[in-house]
């Protein structure tokens, strides 16, 4: 009686809006918003921070802003990690023009740019779908990524050919560059997570939502319903582009420190849309639950060999990392296609009908 | 019964055209694909409140002419004139702002969408509330979403699918398919409806409850409908007038008792089992 939803009566639209009819659902929600607002902060180690909570953190919004292209309007995209790249440059470029700039400011502003940029790379939307678009965004993955290293102004002309990230100060207190405390990373990093995904939630859930919706189940049938194809799959890019951008420029100053052209390679791309898939296209939730999966593999195979009192080869346990992602990536396609979060779904379903089966 | 759907004000304010007055004026139209030439020099007029039959044998060009009626092909020849309006070309989405919303011969939903964001889906481009407050889902934006889910909901109401409201219409059975589509197309408040073989499919109960929706949106509404049919007893029972193509070709116009006593039409196609 876990899920118990009889007695939950809605008595207004407004009620039947409510994020959550049911009412353990937002229990567990506020569960997990305590233990992600106070009790890892509270607990977690350096090395959490930096291997787990962040990472998980940063990929949930960069999968977060794919999905919402992918998994909400449907259209593939293969550049994800060239638009985190814009981001993650126009932020940086941002605070070296505008030293004193406020560094949520400055993520704000810097999601404009890869924003515009998404429109024009969506542009061949218009007229093309699915595989033939996907490899349309590659090219736009590659462009990028070649334009980051040519053009030395983006990272100030350092012979390096990295970017840098300065120590940046908010309200007196070090939030990004080597001075920074991870406990204070994180803080930042969660609230900007948490803040776009309360926007995303309530756009995929309202008017535009529908539209991107319709769009991706039958675009032709959009259209007789009167919703303008070219403004619905260029807004999905946009928006799409800003989410991703900004978790670039997270995965930068609030995490890596620095960063090299490379970074933002179509690896980072693929890493992303398979922890859009793993956790499940058109899911908000998916998109944690997949980013937690890909995060913590790794370390958890690391420490299963010492538990069990044995040693395995680095090289080899990333290899079996990639492989269990391989096999994983497969099952969604193949049997689950909506991803860990539609098998919470099932599993819920079947705990609001338990004990009683029928 | 009658207050369902709250119809009586909304149409009259819409449409300077008079009940019985020409609404649609189809003329000489003529579209061909490639070789094949699906409407050849076709004229008719559909009047403002009345149920207008199209019918057919297939491949007649009966789903073509809807097709360039709501501007999704243009014709090669001829204009279409709606509401007084002129046109030859258009936009397929511009067509739902004229007033003019369809349902397909094949079910064209929102599969993975619930029944009721696929009507909401209808009223997409009436809502106005820009980005900012998307994102906030409060004040405006929520305003105009409870009061456009009222006017859903009095669709939901009066097509009975209130069970099925948040049921995703990949999952419905093929009939409640075809009655969420209609749904979703009086989610447009449209001033011409256009419906493709909305009864295709379907058992003999489902399809007396199709019929009376149908009139009923007729009748309360006002709304004009312009139907494709392949059971005779339904158009015969339905409509108003009834137009006759084949082969791309008008054959017969007139009431229904006109074209049911034309014995060759009869023998020539409307004996003939589809
Ligand atoms: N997009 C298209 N491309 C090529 N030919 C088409 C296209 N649409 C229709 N046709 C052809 O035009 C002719 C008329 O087709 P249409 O679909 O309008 O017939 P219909 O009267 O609706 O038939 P049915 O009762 O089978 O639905 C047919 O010969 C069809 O093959
Ligand atoms: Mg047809």
């Amino acid at each position: 009686m876990l899920y118990r939803t009889a007695g939950q009566f809605k008595t207004s639209y407004e009620a039947d809006f409510a994020l959550f009819p049911v009412r353990q659902d937002a229990l567990l929600l506020g569960v997990i918003l305590l233990f992600a607002w106070l009790i890892f902060p509270l607990t977690a180690s350096d090395f959490a921070f930096q291997t787990l909570l962040i990472p998980v953190l940063i990929y949930s919004l960069a999968s977060l802003g794919l999905n919402l292209l992918t998994g909400y309007a449907g259209q593939l995209s293969l550049g994800t990690a060239a638009f985190m790249g814009v981001g993650a440059y126009a932020c940086y470029k941002i605070t070296t023009i505008f030293p004193g700039i406020n560094l949520l400011v400055a993520l704000a502003l810097a999601g404009f740019f890869p924003a515009a940029i998404g429109i024009v790379f969506g542009l061949p939307s218009l007229r093309i779908k699915g595989f033939y678009l996907a490899i349309a965004t590659l090219a736009a993955q590659f462009f990028l990524v070649w334009l980051f290293e040519k053009w030395a102004w983006l990272y100030n002309y350092n012979t390096s050919g990295a970017i840098q990230v300065p120590n940046i100060r908010m309200f007196g207190v070090y939030v990004a560059g080597p001075q920074a405390a991870s406990i204070t990373q994180y803080y930042f990093v969660l609230f900007v997570v948490c803040l776009i995904t309360w926007f995303s939630i309530n756009i995929t859930r309202g008017r535009i939502g529908r539209i991107w919706k319709a769009v991706r189940d039958m675009d032709i049938a959009a259209e007789l319903v009167g919703i303008n194809l070219m403004r619905a799959k260029l807004s999905a890019f946009a928006i799409s582009s800003y989410v991703a951008g900004v978790s670039g420029a997270l995965f930068v100053f609030l995490w890596r420190g620095a960063a090299e052209p490379n970074l933002f390679d179509v690896q980072l791309s693929f890493r992303i849309l398979f922890i859009a898939i793993i956790g499940g296209l058109g899911s908000i939730l998916g998109n944690f639950l997949g980013a937690i999966l890909i995060v913590a593999l790794p370390v958890v195979l690391n420490w299963i060999p010492g538990l069990f009192g044995f040693s395995i080869e680095s090289a080899v346990l990333q290899h079996i990392n990639t492989m269990i992602i391989g096999a994983l990536i497969i099952f969604f396609l193949i049997v689950e296609p909506l991803g860990l979060a539609r098998l919470w779904g099932i599993a819920r379903e079947k705990l609001i009908l338990w004990p009683f089966p029928h | 019964m009658d207050a369902r759907l709250d119809l009586a004000g909304l149409t009259g304010a819409r449409d300077p055209i008079a009940h019985g007055d020409v609404l649609l004026d189809v003329r000489n139209v003529s579209l061909s694909f490639g070789g094949v030439k699906a409407i050849a020099d076709i004229s008719f007029d559909v009047r403002k409140g009345e149920i207008r039959a199209i019918i057919g044998p297939n491949g007649a060009g009966k789903t073509s002419m809807l097709n360039v009626i709501n501007g999704f092909y243009t014709a090669q020849h001829g204009s279409i004139v709606f509401r007084g309006r002129e046109r030859r070309a258009m936009k397929a989405h511009e067509a739902v702002g004229q007033g003019i919303a369809r349902t397909f011969q094949n079910v064209a939903l929102f599969k993975g969408m619930s029944t009721l964001d696929n009507i909401m889906a209808g009223r997409s481009v009436m809502m106005r509330r820009g980005l900012f407050w998307q994102m906030l889902r409060h004040g405006p934006a929520l305003a105009e979403e409870i009061e456009h889910r009222e006017k859903v909901e009095e669709i939901i109401d009066f097509l009975e699918i209130e069970h099925i409201r948040h049921t995703p219409v990949g999952k419905l059975p093929y009939g409640l398919q075809k009655r969420v589509e209609l749904g979703r197309s009086l989610a447009m408040e449209p001033v011409l409806l256009l419906l493709d073989e909305p009864m295709a499919g379907m058992n003999l109960e489902e399809k007396e409850d199709m019929s009376r929706f149908i009139v009923e949106v007729n009748r309360q509404r006002g709304t004009t409908i312009a139907l494709i049919e392949h059971d005779m007893g339904v158009v015969m029972d339905l409509s108003d007038r009834i137009v006759v193509l084949d082969y791309g070709k008008k054959i017969a116009d007139g009431p229904p008792e006109a074209v049911k006593t034309n014995k060759d039409l009869i023998d020539a196609y409307l004996g003939v089992a589809h």
